[in-house]
């Protein structure tokens, strides 16, 4: 089906239904039950994993097919998130256009950084990267405050001109982000017994142009142009004595990502209209790396677990505190419930950046192909088993 | 005037004279070999013809034009394809997918953004690039990973991607070093096939006398980077002075 074949087809499928879905799936325990604290169907969470997985799918079209490591992508995230401002501030509250230009303007950007930063190849590549993200980082947060509004962010206000559309609302506030009039934080609350699901435009407009993201990735995958991106990651002396120019071939692949980042960054914006230098942190942008390798680099579904893992951690994790423990905990008798707590503590609330370290560690060292290649094993194991029942019942009837 | 004419080339390394005044013209449809011993400069000839280094002085000119300054991927877009001494092949790639590279390289030369397509409905280059593997006796091997191969079966591989190509010269460097000897003729008899069955001109560097005399038709003997002699294979085995540069390395 369109023009996949049928394990990209059956791949593309689950990642739409687990998208359009999540609001039922991230929502499993009741409101009010001891465990709804798991809960991570809100929202401005589920619009996160859906942002942070288009973000990881574009790194991975760079650093899983060529395996040029960038350690400077959150820029292009954070020049998308600027420009879709702009947009706001200056056209109109509608985020096509926003997105439209995040794209065209991080592409522009991705083009004249990578160009510079292709002129050298693994560890020195990924310095440069990393050296104008910061510059980056450092203009949008001091020298282009004109631009970027400096430490407090560019946020919108009420004297915006808005040349299609109004400045502010009848009733004085700042007009909202909408699709042809949609509103981005339209949210719908479907109560099921105990449960309660939100259902957020926002959230669909993101979980659609991931679908869309994703069908493309693959499609770029499996073409001339993603043969030739694994050439240059295989042996690109070969591929220079075979007639082809690898220079190109990156620098597409680097444009390309860095324009999954800036529609990331849209979205983002049109999310929430305001856009701060602390999305180019380098912090930022190591964290795409740690998707992607957590969830599988080169493999197409790998960046979006890895995304939605990460970020779940990020959001979850952090919120178990001391009292919650002691609820879980309470059990026990009271010394050997502190001890345990004591022990737990610093993996949670703050500390969730320790175990998500300590998983990371785990997986690089036993999973090398990351959260993919545990899913294989998996799946390996259960049909091993399978086969050697069938295998166990064929030789049944032959004694 | 052959197809390859090298004049007055000269490269130095530093304090190193590694060629100086090197003539040389390679005709057409030929099995033009160049030995000499150790350090004689064959690599360095071989790596300004490719353009993996430019020449201090002197022309290298094919089929009329000249490939000083070209980046390696123009000048093999020219005509020139080079296998190397240890093979140099797409490791992670399949074996299929080693033989397609080379023959889009072909249709659609040196870059093409062509991104949306499957590349395994590109039906002419499956063809050809399995019409290749058939040829090279591969065809069993085309889902395993090429980095998987024996070595004689990645020369294979490495030789077929370089004729996918329709190159109009083949450049080899030691290509049975370090083979086996059954390997060794298996490759002699390939490049024999090749050689008389397609018009291809074959300039191949070769330590391995047996090689060289079975294969070429013209030898050109390298030593202390400078030619001391080009003439027919039956001249140069009785020639004094090629026996005095060999006899000079050992002892
Ligand atoms: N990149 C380089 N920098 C410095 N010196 C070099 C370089 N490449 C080759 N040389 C030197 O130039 C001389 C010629 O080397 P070359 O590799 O061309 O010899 P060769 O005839 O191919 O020898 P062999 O039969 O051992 O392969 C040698 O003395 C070598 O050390
Ligand atoms: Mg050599």
């Amino acid at each position: 089906m369109f023009g996949l074949d049928k394990k990209d087809t059956s791949l593309l499928m689950i990642v739409a239904v687990l998208t359009l879905f999540a609001p039922f799936i991230l929502n499993p325990f009741p409101t009010g039950s001891g465990l709804a604290q798991f809960n991570a169907g809100y929202p401005d969470l589920m619009q996160r994993f859906v942002i942070f997985g288009i973000f990881a799918i574009g790194f991975n079209i760079l650093f899983g097919l060529t395996g040029y490591l960038s350690f400077g992508h959150a820029a292009f995230l954070g020049v998308g998130s600027y420009s879709a401002v702009w947009m706001f501030k200056l056209l109109s509250m509608n985020v096509l256009p926003a997105i439209l230009l995040s794209v065209i303007i991080s592409g522009l950007f991705a083009l004249v950084i990578g160009f510079i930063s292709l002129r050298r190849s693994g560890i020195y590549f990924s310095i440069l990267t990393l050296a104008f993200a910061q510059m980056s980082f450092s203009l949008a947060y001091s020298v282009l405050t004109p631009i970027t509004n400096g430490e407090t962010g560019l946020q919108l206000t009420l004297d915006d001109p808005r040349v299609l559309g109004v400045t502010a609302t009848a009733d004085g506030s700042i007009p909202v982000t909408n699709l042809f009039g949609l509103e981005m934080r339209g949210t719908y609350e479907m109560a099921v017994g105990p449960w309660a699901f939100q259902f957020n435009i926002g959230y669909y407009l993101c979980a659609l142009v991931l679908i869309a993201a994703f069908y493309l990735a693959i499609r770029i995958f499996r073409s001339p142009f993603g043969m030739m991106l694994r050439a240059v990651k295989s042996n690109q002396q070969r591929m220079n004595y075979t007639g082809l120019n690898s220079k190109p071939y990156t620098l597409a692949a680097f444009v390309i990502s860095g324009m999954y980042a800036g529609l990331a960054g849209g979205l983002m914006a049109s999310m929430d209209p305001l856009a701060g230098a602390e999305r180019m942190q380098w912090t930022a942008s190591g964290e795409v790396v740690l998707m992607t390798i957590l969830g599988g680099a080169g493999t197409l579904i790998g960046p979006v677990l890895g995304a939605g893992f990460i970020k779940y951690f990020e959001n979850i994790f952090s919120k178990i505190n001391d009292n919650v423990l002691h609820g879980w905990f309470s059990f026990m008798p009271d010394g050997l419930e502190d001890f345990v707590v004591f022990i737990v503590h610093p993996f949670i609330g703050k500390g969730w950046h320790l175990t998500l370290g300590i998983l990371f560690m785990l997986v690089v060292i036993y999973l090398p192909g990351g959260l993919v290649e545990g899913g294989q094993r998996i799946a390996g194991w259960i049909k091993g088993n399978k086969q050697s029942d069938a295998q166990q019942s064929e030789t049944k009837p032959a004694e | 005037m052959g197809i390859l004419e090298v004049k007055n080339v000269g490269k130095r390394f530093g304090g190193l004279q590694a060629l100086s005044d090197v003539n040389l013209s390679v005709r057409e449809n030929s099995v033009h070999a160049i030995i000499g011993p150790n350090g004689a400069g064959k690599s360095t000839l071989l790596n300004c013809l490719v353009g993996k280094l430019i020449p201090d002085s002197g022309s290298v000119m094919f089929d009329g034009q000249s490939v000083l300054g070209r980046a390696p991927y123009e000048i093999n877009q020219m005509g020139i394809s080079r296998v190397f001494q240890t093979p140099e092949i797409f490791g992670d790639l399949s074996v299929l997918e080693n033989m397609m590279i080379p023959c889009l390289a072909k249709r659609d030369g040196s870059f093409e953004l062509n991104a949306i397509a499957n590349v395994m409905g590109q039906r002419d280059i499956i063809e050809k690039a399995e019409r290749m593997l058939e040829e090279m006796n591969m065809a069993d091997k085309r889902h395993m990973n090429a980095a998987s191969l024996s070595r004689g079966d990645k020369r294979r591989l490495e030789i077929g991607m370089c004729l996918s190509q329709e190159p109009r010269l083949l450049l080899l460097d030691e290509p049975t070093a370090g083979m086996a000897r059954a390997d060794t003729n298996n490759t002699i008899d390939l490049l024999k096939q090749i050689s008389d069955q397609r018009s291809i001109t074959i300039a191949i560097i070769e330590h391995d006398m047996h090689v060289v005399f079975s294969l070429a038709n013209r030898i050109t003997v390298l030593a202390q980077g400078t030619p001391l002699v080009e003439d027919d294979p039956e001249n140069i085995r009785g020639n004094p002075k090629v026996r005095e540069a060999y006899l000079g390395e050992s002892a």
